[in-house]
């Protein structure tokens, strides 16, 4: 289970400056049970983007959006609503922003911040890894998680001691900023790399009180 | 002349570097100060260099203070959170520190602590940016500081890489630097003069000064050892082939040194040599480089 909340929507506008047409995955995993990114939640956001002035050229909620194989196969038949889309934004925890920018091939954007529960939840995750950090960078980074694709974790680019584009920390794993790199270029976003992060609001990362002691089901039975 | 001076009136400028070793003995420290004294613009201090655990690089520059010579603060992020390193912001300007070098560290797992946990609760670009909001008289939290630092802000920069991409991110890290208040950049070693001219085209741009690394050869083994295991450091084989040939290794390695300083004098703004065990030398680089004086 990842607990998830939804950014201020101001945040989301942000993301979508300069874009028009926006396509929007939802989750019906861990994202419906926190109320974030579940059917009802994808139809709002919806509905608001389109008072704001924007298309919403298809949406989509996926069972469980961490498994990139059922990602790319349930977005198939909807390709062509997914393709005309400027971007993507996906109402869900860190894994599934992650799951869907590496699935298809357009900007994404993360609808939600993702909040610490304090340890494991005995999911079985692909490389796509998620801090639980709170503040959700993956906007500016094509979809990929800096503090977990790069050994140090770093927000603002590359340590500089990469080689042969391997990990200086970890020589096993990509340097994560090449990873970023490429995915920026791809979706022709490589701008995003000059805005600076400021620093990072760690205390966000810690479980707030009423996060322990919680499970799956203790969530879905409160209100 | 101070760094600061050297920098701004355009001369040829030189740094060196010490790296405290592990121990409270510094009569090497004091000696190899008193030889680079008038010698060179700014000496950096390493903060716990490739992880492993020494005398600190703040004690160490106020050591060098004393002695008439202008430190350069190396910080890393990798063992202080924003409380720890703003506070010894604090403690460099009030013990007479004047330059700050701001760098994310080398991993713990590369140094003799392997057990450590890792901070890097700031970057290195956001250490370059909170460095500046304290010379704006601010913390980080907002708050207003009863007396400001005024220090001078320099952060690194590896012009050579293997990789396009590689090279692109450290024009895109530099450019950031610079917005967020770097005033002058230090180079990982360079011993291919193309490739630094190469970059030095892409980074002109920016104005703002760049002292070239120089890491003086001692061995061919090191050449090798270095391509291998240092992250943006390349020795050309032509270099390692003079090396294997010549008969005094040492004069050999100072001898190439000097003529990389030559050969880099008219890309870049100085500079900077990391002697590694032989700071002792630095003068004989210099001289052989013709440089002498010149501080």
């Amino acid at each position: 289970m990842l607990r998830s909340e939804q950014k201020p929507f101001e945040e989301i506008l942000g993301y979508l400056e300069g874009e028009n047409k926006v396509f929007i995955l939802g989750c019906g995993g861990c994202a419906q049970s926190s109320k974030t990114g579940g059917l009802p939640q994808v139809l709002e956001i919806k509905e608001r983007l389109e008072q704001s002035g924007r298309t919403v050229t298809g949406y989509s909620v996926i069972d469980f959006l961490c498994q990139k194989a059922l990602v790319g196969s349930r977005l198939r038949p909807l390709e062509a609503k997914v393709m005309e889309a400027d971007s993507l934004l996906v109402l869900t925890c860190g894994v599934g922003v992650q799951s869907a920018a590496a699935m298809v091939r357009k900007p994404v954007h993360p609808g939600c911040n993702t909040i610490s529960l304090g340890g494991s939840r005995g999911e079985w995750q692909g490389s796509e890894r998620c801090l639980e950090c709170g503040d959700c960078l993956l906007h500016y980074t094509g979809g990929i998680c800096p503090l977990t694709a790069c050994s140090k974790g770093l927000m603002n680019g590359a340590c500089g001691g990469a080689s042969k584009g391997k990990c200086e920390v970890s020589p096993e794993k990509p340097c994560g900023w090449e990873l970023i790199y490429e995915r920026l270029k791809s979706v022709e976003k490589l701008d995003q790399l000059k805005k600076f992060i400021p620093p990072k609001a760690w205390n966000k990362m810690r479980p707030r009180p009423e996060m322990l002691s919680t499970s799956l089901w203790a969530l879905e039975q409160r209100d | 002349m101070a760094l600061k001076n050297a920098l701004e009136s355009d001369k040829f400028t030189i740094t060196a570097e010490i790296g405290p070793l592990k121990g409270t003995d510094t009569s090497e420290i004091l000696e190899v100060a008193e030889l680079l004294k008038g010698k060179v613009d700014g000496v950096n201090v390493t903060d716990q260099q490739s992880a492993v655990m020494r005398l600190g690089s703040l004690a160490t520059c106020v050591l060098l203070v004393k002695k008439g010579l202008d430190p350069i603060f190396q910080m890393t992020c990798r063992d202080r959170n924003r409380i720890a390193l703003q506070s010894d912001l604090l403690n460099a300007h009030v013990l007479g520190i004047k330059n700050v070098l701001a760098i994310t560290g080398d991993f713990p797992t590369l140094g003799d602590h392997i057990e450590a946990m890792d901070v890097y609760d700031l970057d290195s670009v956001q250490l370059v940016w909170t460095i500046k909001r304290m010379n704006d008289g601010y913390d980080l939290a907002g708050n207003q500081l009863h007396g400001n630092t005024n220090l001078f802000i320099g952060a690194v920069v590896t012009p050579t890489t293997d990789t396009e991409v590689a090279l692109e991110l450290q024009l895109i890290k530099m450019e950031k630097k610079i917005n967020a208040g770097a005033r002058f950049f230090q180079t990982q070693a360079v011993y291919d003069v193309d490739a630094f001219a190469k970059f030095m085209k892409r980074a002109e741009k920016f104005a703002f000064p760049v002292l070239a690394g120089i890491i003086p050869l001692k061995s061919v083994g090191m050449a090798r050892y270095m391509n291998k295991n240092v992250a943006g450091v390349f020795v050309p084989e032509n270099l390692i082939d003079e090396m294997a040939k010549a008969k005094d290794k040492t004069v050999k390695g100072l001898e190439i040194a000097a003529r990389l300083i030559n050969e880099l004098k008219d890309l870049c703004q100085g500079v900077h040599i990391m002697a590694i065990g032989w700071e002792k030398k630095v003068p004989v680089i210099i001289e052989a480089a013709g440089l002498e004086n010149m501080a």
